[in-house]
């Protein structure tokens, strides 16, 4: 049976190709216009330009990563590479640029493979097949990357390399992944925090004062090289390539909400606008107006991205306090993917204009989590189900309504198959959990039967969007309370033992039996 | 399991509406457009005319225009559908000016209607099917034969990416085999009879069901239990016959003008290649040069009969279940190669019987499957989804050489000849392809490659036919000695 991931890959490979018909959102001509960039402009105009409104916002690695492409996207089609003309989509372009994110998705591949095997999970088991199916056939990956267009698979792939090898204890090689992860895209440096205290804690803290200078050091050299070869070239023009990568001109949630606390917390000032009556001072730069605007809340608190920063940093906190007060090595594996989660999960909720597709970062890590401990296996279930659904939205044309939905429901059956082959007796979930599950229905039911049956579609059209963002939301709110509290009461030195509730002490106990 | 079939059947949506993002047929192709602006044009026909004139030639509807071919349930599904467009937008199906409509949102509706078809019969239907022949035979094989049926890249091309019906039609086949398999006969005329209607193609099946239900009708001991069964499958034919036919049974005019819109003489043995018998010969012996159209359709209805004859007879004497799929695979290649006015696509006949029968030779009917997939090659090429068919093609053949499946097929033996046989064959047909699209025929034989796919899939699927009755005289021979052990 050792042939199967290979064949895995195929089927996810062909799918993808099936999938080259498919419309692409913006995302696509962005990623057209970085072509153009970085083959008609010296370097020093890259983080210049503003001949597209899509200017280069990733960091240098990427930039060269697109300069490598446009070499070969020559001899596909010229004409895709000329900055002025924008919005370019020949079939050769489409099929060029589709591709090549196909091929990349081998390092995603090559990612899964070593992690898996570093967490431990033996080849030609179910946890492995059904591993590989939830992460070779990662439906929010394929609706982000294979559908609406980006490079998130290569990415993960980085991500999943490093973490692998920080698992398997070759931290400097680790860490040099990981600063070069950080090259391509920034975003990653959400999770930056329980990489460093991991490496802090088993690299350089168990080690004795002359070594721990050294290990430092060269945890240090390792770490700051990437950015060296990457920014080094940029030097010059350092603050303008750090304002295009950090533009917090932007406002405080995206166009569509991402299901995080500052989507209830929007929905709340509109509730009490309405409630209070209060006109708003000036409607062009509402929340739901659609476009990406700074936002202006009129009963509630305005929030500056200094809170954003601090209530994600706070959050974080706790896990990272966790993950450092860890004795050994062995239980440090599965709460460094864990920690990877909620520092994700942590900078997904409080974190300043938040776009949906960062729940991966959080889905990501855990699907692998969801095949190796029961309890995880759950609460990846529940976040599945929201995370996934709230990518939908950005599928909105009309003949990817049905496949979006297809392939979403069939990505939840397998994932719920595939748990029910790992886990008996099977996975039981709350009353709230179902009730919450089938509330799925209404979304859709409202957005293409009633709307459409009272006729609000045209008056309220945002509303199936701010349902969805909102209902998603409390879905991932709920999981991350219930999976912050599950982590940290798992082997929590500290409080478990003092407390005189003998249920905790008594599930606490027989999950340290069965870690070990 | 219970979520493992639903998550199947959700993937065969999947991958029917992925495959509904490609070009149709006839994409912007005038004046003729192709079977997607038949389709539309049946609803512009049925939804702005009088019952009786559907199949008439008027100033309203010219025959000469994708005039309709099909059976009246076909006319009535169009009609239903015609509403639907109507009541959507007007200007889908006005009479006349609609002639050709092409936007984005006329094909995101009529891929719709294609997947609503898909949801409410085929999914249910080929669920059905793969739990009634798991139930018959003990097999554990349900699981499999759904996935099998969902994933068949030949159907979902057809449907879903060229733009036809199938699904219904081979959807209610399936529930009539499926009835067979429980005993339940009556469902099983009612529900053939119902395809037969949406399909005159459905003709192909139609002998296994009249020789296995008139064997089980004279199984019955007593004359009176006989007459009664037989009484009441004729009552539920007919009945269905008389219904679907009303509105053309007050002259017998009517009703021959519509008998004649079905069995189109005039159109010639084949019009595009196809694999089948007639076009293979015809490469060194032109037919047309020495017989007559008339000829040509009674040599046609001469051999068919000759072939498929001896198998249904077989199947009268020594009925059972098995010998029931294995007939109705033989009829159906018989029928492909052998009669008149074959169309490409309807090989999808002989794949519904080839899936039924695949837990017993699994290697041989994958083969067969992707034979069936090569056959439609060139007008899969014509409507530009050869990316799309290579893709699900290879899908579907990892699926069901991947090593996940093996554990559930332990029939297979391991029979290196069939192996290697299978592996050149399918090498061959990948040069082939490959031939077709990189190498530009020389200006004197312009149709050479579609040609070379015809005689190679007839080829096949000749030695298809000659296998399955190989095996079924073997297994009458099995139960012969059964029987006299």
């Amino acid at each position: 049976m050792s042939g199967y991931f290979w064949q895995f890959v195929g089927i996810s490979t062909a799918l993808k190709v099936l999938l080259l018909p498919a419309h692409f959102s913006t995302d696509f001509e962005v990623h057209r216009n970085w072509l153009a960039i970085t083959h008609s402009l010296p370097m020093n105009r890259w983080y210049v330009d503003t001949v597209s409104e899509w200017t280069l916002d990733y960091p240098p690695f990427f930039a060269y990563f697109e300069w490598l492409l446009s070499q070969m996207a020559k001899y596909v089609d010229p004409k895709m590479l000329v900055l002025s003309n924008l919005k370019y989509a020949s079939p050769e372009t489409v099929y060029f640029q589709k591709i090549s994110v196909i091929v990349t998705d081998l390092v995603y591949v090559l990612g899964v493979r070593s992690c898996l095997a570093a967490l431990g999970v033996a080849k030609n088991t179910q946890q492995h097949i059904t591993g590989c199916l939830l992460m070779l056939l990662n439906v929010g990956l394929i609706f982000v990357d294979h559908i609406h267009f980006q490079y998130n698979g290569f990415l993960f792939g980085l991500l999943l390399l490093s973490l692998s090898a920080l698992l398997k204890q070759r931290y400097l090689w680790s860490a040099f992944i990981f600063a070069v992860l950080l090259n391509f895209k920034h975003i990653f440096l959400y999770m930056a925090p329980a990489f460093a205290v991991y490496l802090l804690k088993f690299y350089c803290l168990n080690k004795n004062g002359n070594q721990f200078a050294l290990s430092v050091g060269k945890l240090l050299t390792v770490g700051l090289t990437p950015f060296v070869l990457s920014f080094g070239p940029f030097w010059r023009q350092l603050p303008q390539v750090i304002s295009r990568l950090f533009p917090f001109k932007r406002g405080l949630t995206h166009a569509y909400w991402a299901p995080n606390i500052w989507a209830l917390y929007n929905t709340a000032d509109k509730l009490a606008v309405l409630a209070l009556k209060r006109t708003p001072p000036n409607t062009m730069s509402s929340t739901s107006s659609g476009l990406v605007q700074e936002v202006k809340h009129i009963v509630l608190p305005n929030i500056t991205p200094e809170t954003t920063f601090l209530l994600t940093l706070v959050f974080m906190l706790p896990i990272l306090m966790k993950l450092f007060l860890t004795k050994t090595r062995d239980q440090a594996r599965l709460l460094m993917m864990r920690a990877v989660v909620l520092c994700a999960c942590s900078s997904f909720v409080f974190g300043w204009h938040v776009h949906e597709k960062a729940i991966l970062m959080c889905l990501i890590p855990l699907s692998l989590l969801a095949v190796v401990d029961r309890r995880d296996a759950k609460y990846a279930f529940i976040l599945s189900v929201a995370g996934y659904f709230s990518l939908l939205p950005l599928l909105f044309e009309l003949d990817l309504l049905v496949p979006r939905y297809a392939l979403y429901l069939t990505y939840v059956a397998m994932l719920y198959s595939q748990l029910d082959r790992i886990y008996k007796p099977k996975l039981k979930f709350q009353l709230v959990e179902f009730i919450y599950f089938v509330g799925f229905l209404t979304i859709p039911l409202y957005e293409h039967v009633f709307s459409r049956l009272f006729g609000v579609h045209e008056r309220l059209p945002f509303m199936p969007l701010l349902l969805t963002s909102l209902y998603c939301s409390l879905g991932v709110l709920y999981f991350f309370v219930r999976y912050y509290i599950y982590v940290l009461d798992i082997t929590w030195p500290i409080w478990p033992a003092k407390r005189r509730t003998p249920q905790v002490k008594f599930s606490a106990a027989k999950r340290k039996r069965k870690t070990k | 399991m219970l979520s493992e079939l639903a998550a199947t059947a959700l993937l065969a949506l999947s991958l029917r509406s992925i495959i509904s993002l490609n070009a149709y047929s006839g994409y912007n192709k005038p004046p003729m457009f192709g079977d997607y602006e038949a389709q539309r044009h049946w609803q512009e026909v049925t939804v702005n005319l009088d019952v009786k004139e559907w199949y008439t030639n008027g100033t309203h509807n010219d025959l000469q225009y994708w005039g309709l071919d099909y059976p009246p349930l076909t006319a009535y599904h169009s009609y239903l559908v015609g509403l639907a467009a109507k009541s959507h937008n007007a200007s889908f199906v006005e009479l006349h000016s609609s002639r050709g409509v092409e936007s984005r949102e006329h094909k995101s509706f009529m891929r719709l209607t294609v997947l609503v078809a898909d949801v409410l019969i085929y999914l249910p239907a080929i669920w059905i099917l793969s739990a009634a022949i798991d139930r018959t035979f003990q097999s554990n094989i349900k699981q499999v034969l759904l996935l099998l049926l969902a994933l068949y890249p030949g159907q979902v091309l057809i449907d879903n990416g060229h733009f036809q019906y199938n699904n219904i039609s081979l959807g209610l086949a399936a529930i009539a085999i499926a009835a067979i398999l429980c005993d339940k006969n009556f469902l099983a005329a009612f529900m053939f009879t119902l395809a037969l209607n949406y399909k005159q193609m459905e003709l192909y099946h139609a002998l296994p069901f009249f020789s296995y239900l008139l064997g089980t009708t004279l199984s019955h001991k007593s004359f009176k239990s006989f007459a009664t069964q037989l009484t009441a499958i004729a009552t539920i034919v007919l009945t269905v016959f008389a219904i679907l036919w009303l509105p053309w049974l007050h002259s017998i005019d009517a009703a021959s003008q519509v008998l004649h819109r079905l069995f189109p003489l005039g159109r010639g043995v084949f019009e595009d290649k196809v694999a089948n018998v007639w076009c293979s010969i015809n490469v060194i012996f032109k037919l047309k040069k020495y017989f007559l159209n008339h000829q040509m359709a009674l040599i046609c209805l001469g051999t068919t009969l000759i072939t498929v004859l001896p198998t249904n007879i077989i199947l009268f004497w020594r009925r059972s279940k098995p010998m029931f799929l294995l007939t109705l695979f033989n009829t159906s290649a018989a029928f492909f190669l052998f009669s008149f006015q074959v169309h490409e696509k309807t090989i999808l006949l002989v794949a519904l019987p080839a899936i039924c029968l695949f837990q017993w030779w699994p290697s041989e009917m994958l083969w067969f499957l992707e034979v069936s997939v090569f056959s439609m090659i060139p007008l899969l090429r014509r409507d530009h989804l050869l990316v799309p068919s290579a893709a699900a093609t290879v899908l579907f053949h990892i699926v069901f050489k991947s090593d996940y499946f093996k554990d559930n097929k332990e029939q297979i033996l391991e029979n290196k000849l069939l192996n290697m046989t299978i592996i050149i064959s399918e090498i061959l047909m990948i040069f082939i392809v490959i031939g077709f699209i990189a190498i530009k025929p020389s200006a004197r034989y312009p149709d050479i490659w579609p040609l070379i796919i015809s005689v190679v899939s007839c080829a096949h699927i000749f030695l298809f036919l000659v296998w399955g009755y190989v095996k079924q005289i073997m297994q009458c021979n099995r139960k012969l000695n059964d029987k006299v052990e």
